[in-house]
């Protein structure tokens, strides 16, 4: 017999794996309705409730009452299981590749342990307005992993409440507002600073907070530039909300200087760390001079980013501004915890009851499990990795690394396909979409792209040296194509679930569809009926 | 990383010394130092972080949490009559087996070529709320209930041009809280009067107060003290004749039996899908819905991704995409709408799949099945000698509120009693309401047998004695 160890991927040197996306070409879950089947049942009524109340839809008011049934899909249940373990194989979770292209997300592992203790019942099934006594164990987690952010960070207080990154930088904003309201300065410092390089949520949750918005370029090597905030900070500013590092994975090394210009001005200095991974137990907010800022527990501590959430945005103050934090504080005292909601001076409720505590739970295993030591190698690690990553893709034609040329970078970099796309004509979208055929992520940038034809790599601690060999492999093959067959690249994927898709009805009004009843209204009635007829026949074959 | 025998994480590949040195070496650097160059000197933590004792087995990790977690009493153990914005509902197998797939659980914001089944997923679940809600664009959830209603009360202002909201007064303090922190740079907030009787809209507080500059009218059906609102054609009426916009905050599993809010003339309806499958979780379950007909001015206003289905290259084939991407603050910063991030995509699934399983039937027979044991509760809880339940004469769903006044007790020693008895009581009113004195907000739900109800209306007979 052949020896097929010799023609495989693992032959020490990587080599480009053999994948196929999953493709169930699944139909609409409406299309698999089918008249009278039951997903599951609803629990009896019993007889004596029954004589008792007799019949309770009567007392409807005829106005409030449903005529028509809701048009929902009737499926047994073994088809709903079915369909949707279909469409979860047709998604590409962190658990199945190797997540390195979701630059600024920080996709790592998220272990399983973590998963089954946030999903038992003494999580599950417990009431947020449960007696305190009934709920000491989640009490005493969301206190202990208080603590925990306040020695990571420096900080003074957290509130756990805000459900991402997004709504903690806009309850950060907030919270700004209110300081300068209670100095009766709130009408004059209107103007939040933020950087192009920082998450684009600064900006619009500032805005949406109230503030406008000044937005400082970097200098001519991609650092921070501190003469631009010299310049924009005023009597105006209401204060600093940026990323370090930032998304270029460029740490600016004048942040204690930039802190000092937004203070002197009488700003305050909030620090976006959502990804804080390549900084855990190395540097922290309170030395750098912020008064606020936010860690993602679905990024750096590991919760699963499930989709798009549910997700936490722990935000933590300094003791100045703590009275501010959304009500209610967890405390302890007397070997009891329990909720504090004497916070008369709060900005209000950020979210409902304490936030999304499964996550906090997840975060807080995390913790537990590493350590200080095991966290600060969490840094060094997906740092290392990240150089090493860095160090690799130079080699590879088109691709460059724009700015802070010659220096390390800390937990990820953007890269840019620029002369990739001068050479071939190659878009960095459609390498990602060729990237999909070998079964990662891949993804550009945040708008707007100021590094041209961008791409934001973010290896994390989660990989190991195999791993990165075979992300840069792909990347170094896609490149060869696009010099030697970039119509293969442009037509891109070929072996994912879907072929490239056309954006336009999506942005047309009198085409776009959110959901399956405006799809059959607007598109079914006219030309593409036809197609779905077609597509049904091709299922009953 | 100079120790002796270095710790091998099992999360962390690399954390084996030769891989590192093997990296550094390739690297050309001297050690991770280098990778901080670029961190002052003196904003470097130059000690350990004062953190606990890692578990690093994860044998002795769970032994820890669970040791922790017992101290918690859980809903199964305890009969739960607690709602107030959280709601015990029974959660279908299939909806935990599939938000537990690891490939739903880790994914996160992937192209549709290679997360199509988490496009067509949020898709589906935005299609089957549109049709419980019998409209035609629904977003990607936002974080919760309080969050909807504050963007949908934006949308309004933003839609109108007009900086006033009046909000029913039978809302939630929480909500209220999020409501004027969220639209403070921008709205002013006045509240509406209820009829004492029924706990409904008082129809005259709403034409005094509304006006020319009134961008909406919000109000809850059922409201947050489980009232069904008659008159929402009335209020709908009043609204639009002045130019204004009408919200309805709304509890979805009420929808089988319940008109949609569209039928009594809502332009935008939001609410939570934590009772479409989600566990209580402490609070953690929530993810806010906002729904409105399909058209442009509205849809631009979205801060949300809105998914939408779109033609591929191959025929027949189902393509989805962002609708109007260019709108939100991922392409636009500041000047898209409000903002978008993470907020509760998963629950989102995990709802859609809830709604697959229950179908029309399965809506309707939960909705009157909530109605049936709550009224049944209402009128035994009524037969206790100084009980008033329910306190408003309207028709309920799923909470109500009952009076202690004529027991002599306050609700927090009732409650007390109830807990000895391992049951939760109901909701203490007295802050959020003073007007309603010692009152207390009650939840039924399809969790609950007449054993179950009975046993609550025992143990507050012994409560009031």
């Amino acid at each position: 017999m052949e020896d097929i160890t010799k023609k495989r991927y693992t032959d020490e040197k990587p080599r480009l794996r053999r994948f196929h996306q999953a493709r169930w070409d699944e139909p609409i879950i409406f299309e698999l309705s089918n008249e009278g089947e039951r997903g599951i049942l609803i629990p009896e009524v019993e007889d004596g409730v029954n004589d008792k109340v007799g019949d309770v839809v009567s007392t409807i008011p005829e106005s409030m009452l449903r005529k028509r049934p809701p048009k929902l899909p009737e499926l047994s249940q073994s088809r709903v299981l079915r369909h949707y373990v279909r469409l979860s194989q047709e998604t590409l979770g962190t658990d199945l590749n190797i997540d390195v292209g979701q630059g600024t997300c920080t996709m790592k592992y998220s272990p399983k342990i973590n998963e089954q203790l946030a999903r038992m019942p003494q999580i599950a099934e417990i009431h947020p307005l449960q007696d305190e006594e009934t709920v000491q164990g989640i009490l005493e987690i969301l206190y202990k992993f208080e603590q925990i952010l306040k020695e990571i960070s420096g900080m003074d207080r957290f509130s756990l409440q805000p459900g991402g990154g997004s709504q903690a930088i806009y309850t950060n904003a907030s919270i700004m507002r209110a300081y300068h309201e209670a100095r009766g300065e709130a009408d004059q410092r209107d103007e939040i600073i933020t950087t192009v390089f920082s998450h684009p949520s600064n900006a619009a949750c500032a805005k949406t907070a109230g503030f406008k918005i000044a937005t400082l370029y970097p200098d001519e090597d991609g650092y921070p530039d501190l003469e631009a905030l010299k310049a924009a900070v005023s009597e105006r500013t209401a204060g600093l909300m940026i990323t370090n590092p930032e998304d270029t994975g460029i740490f600016n090394p004048k942040i204690k200087e930039f802190t000092e210009v937004v203070h002197n001005a009488g700003g305050l200095n909030s620090y976006d760390q959502a990804n804080a991974n390549g900084i855990l137990g190395i540097t922290r907010a309170r030395e750098a001079g912020f008064d606020l800022c936010h860690f993602n527990l679905h990024k750096t501590f590991s919760a699963p980013h499930g989709c798009g959430g549910p997700a936490v945005g722990a935000i933590g103050v300094t003791k100045e501004l703590a009275k501010f934090l959304p009500a209610p504080a967890i405390e302890f005292d007397d070997g009891e915890y329990y909720l504090n909601y004497n916070r008369p001076e709060s900005i209000g409720k950020v979210r409902s009851f304490y936030g999304v505590v499964p996550v906090v739970v997840k975060a807080y295993a995390w913790v537990m499990n590493l350590g200080a030591e095991g966290l600060k190698e969490v840094a060094e690690v997906a740092v290392l990795n990240n150089n090493y990553l860095l160090n690799k893709l130079l080699e590879i034609p088109g691709l460059g690394a724009p700015f802070a040329k010659g220096k390390r970078r800390i937990e990820q970099v953007r890269y840019s396909w620029k002369k990739l796309k001068e050479d071939t004509g190659v878009h960095s979208e459609e390498i990602g979409r060729r990237t999909a055929d070998f079964g990662v992520h891949y993804w550009t940038s945040h708008h707007p792209w100021i590094v041209p034809q961008p791409c934001t790599l973010e290896p994390t601690e989660s990989y190991s040296k195999a791993d990165l060999d075979e992300y840069i492999e792909i990347l170094r093959h896609v490149s060869s194509e696009a010099y030697t067959n970039p119509k293969l690249v442009k037509t891109a994927p070929h072996n994912s679930t879907i072929h490239k898709i056309d954006h336009a009805p999506l942005d047309d009004p009198s085409q776009w569809a959110m959901t399956w009843r405006t799809y059959r209204k607007k598109v079914c009635r006219t030309s593409a009926h036809d197609n779905v007829s077609a597509r049904l026949q091709r299922l009953e074959r | 990383m100079t120790k002796e025998k270095p710790t091998v994480y099992p999360y962390i590949p690399n954390s084996v010394s030769a891989a590192k040195n093997q990296m550094l070496k390739e690297i050309g650097a001297n050690g991770v130092e280098d990778f901080f160059e670029d961190i002052p000197e003196k904003l470097r933590l130059k000690r350990n972080m004062n953190l606990p004792r890692p578990l690093l087995s994860e044998y002795s990790l769970r032994r820890y949490m669970e040791g922790v977690l017992s101290r918690n009493k859980t809903c199964h153990e305890y009969l739960n009559f607690l709602g107030a914005g959280c709601w015990q509902h029974y959660v279908p197998a299939v909806c935990d087996e599939v938000n537990q797939r690891g490939e739903f659980l880790t994914a996160y914001a992937g192209e549709p070529y290679d997360d199509h089944g988490r496009f067509q997923a949020l898709f589906e679940y935005a299609s089957m709320m549109g049709e419980l809600l019998d409209m035609d664009v629904v977003n990607v959830p936002t974080y919760d209930w309080l969050q909807a209603a504050a963007t949908s009360i934006r949308m309004a202002s933003r839609i109108t041009g007009r900086r006033e909201v009046l909000v029913s007064r039978t809302i939630s303090a929480d909500k209220l809280s999020k409501i004027r922190d969220y639209c403070k740079p921008k709205i002013g907030i006045k509240l509406l009067d209820y009829d004492p009787e029924t706990g409904q809209l008082d129809l005259n507080s709403l034409k005094a107060e509304i006006s020319s500059k009134t961008a909406a009218v919000y109000f809850e059906n059922p409201c947050y003290l489980g009232v069904i609102e008659a008159h929402g054609d009335a209020i709908s009426e009043i609204a639009h004749n002045h130019g204004a916009i009408s919200i309805v905050g709304v509890d979805p599993i009420s929808l089988g039996i319940l008109a949609p809010p569209v039928e009594y003339g809502a332009d935008i309806v939001c609410g939570d899908i934590q009772p479409l499958g989600m566990h209580m979780q402490f609070g953690g379950g929530h993810a806010g819905f906002i729904a409105t007909r399909d058209e442009e001015k509205y849809v631009m206003e979205y801060p949300s991704r809105l998914f939408g289905i779109a033609p591929t290259s191959v025929e027949g084939e189902y393509g989805f995409g962002d609708v109007a991407y260019k709108r939100t603050s991922f392409a636009l910063r500041e000047e898209g709408k409000e903002f978008v991030g993470t907020a509760t995509a998963l629950w989102g699934i995990t709802a859609g799949v809830y709604l697959a399983l229950m179908g029309p039937q399965g809506m309707r027979e939960i909705g009157e099945g909530i109605m049936q044991r709550s009224c049944y509760a209402m009128l035994q809880m009524s037969e206790i000698k100084g009980i008033k339940s329910p306190v408003f004469k309207s028709t309920h769903f799923k909470e109500f509120v009952v009076n202690f006044d004529g027991t002599g007790k306050t609700v927090a020693e009732i409650s007390e009693s109830l807990l000895r008895h391992k049951i939760f009581g109901g909701k203490d009113l007295t802050k959020e309401f003073p007007e309603l004195r010692n009152s207390g907000l009650f939840c039924v739900t399809e969790v609950h047998t007449k054993n179950d109800i009975d046993g609550l209306v025992d143990a507050l007979k012994e409560a009031v004695e």
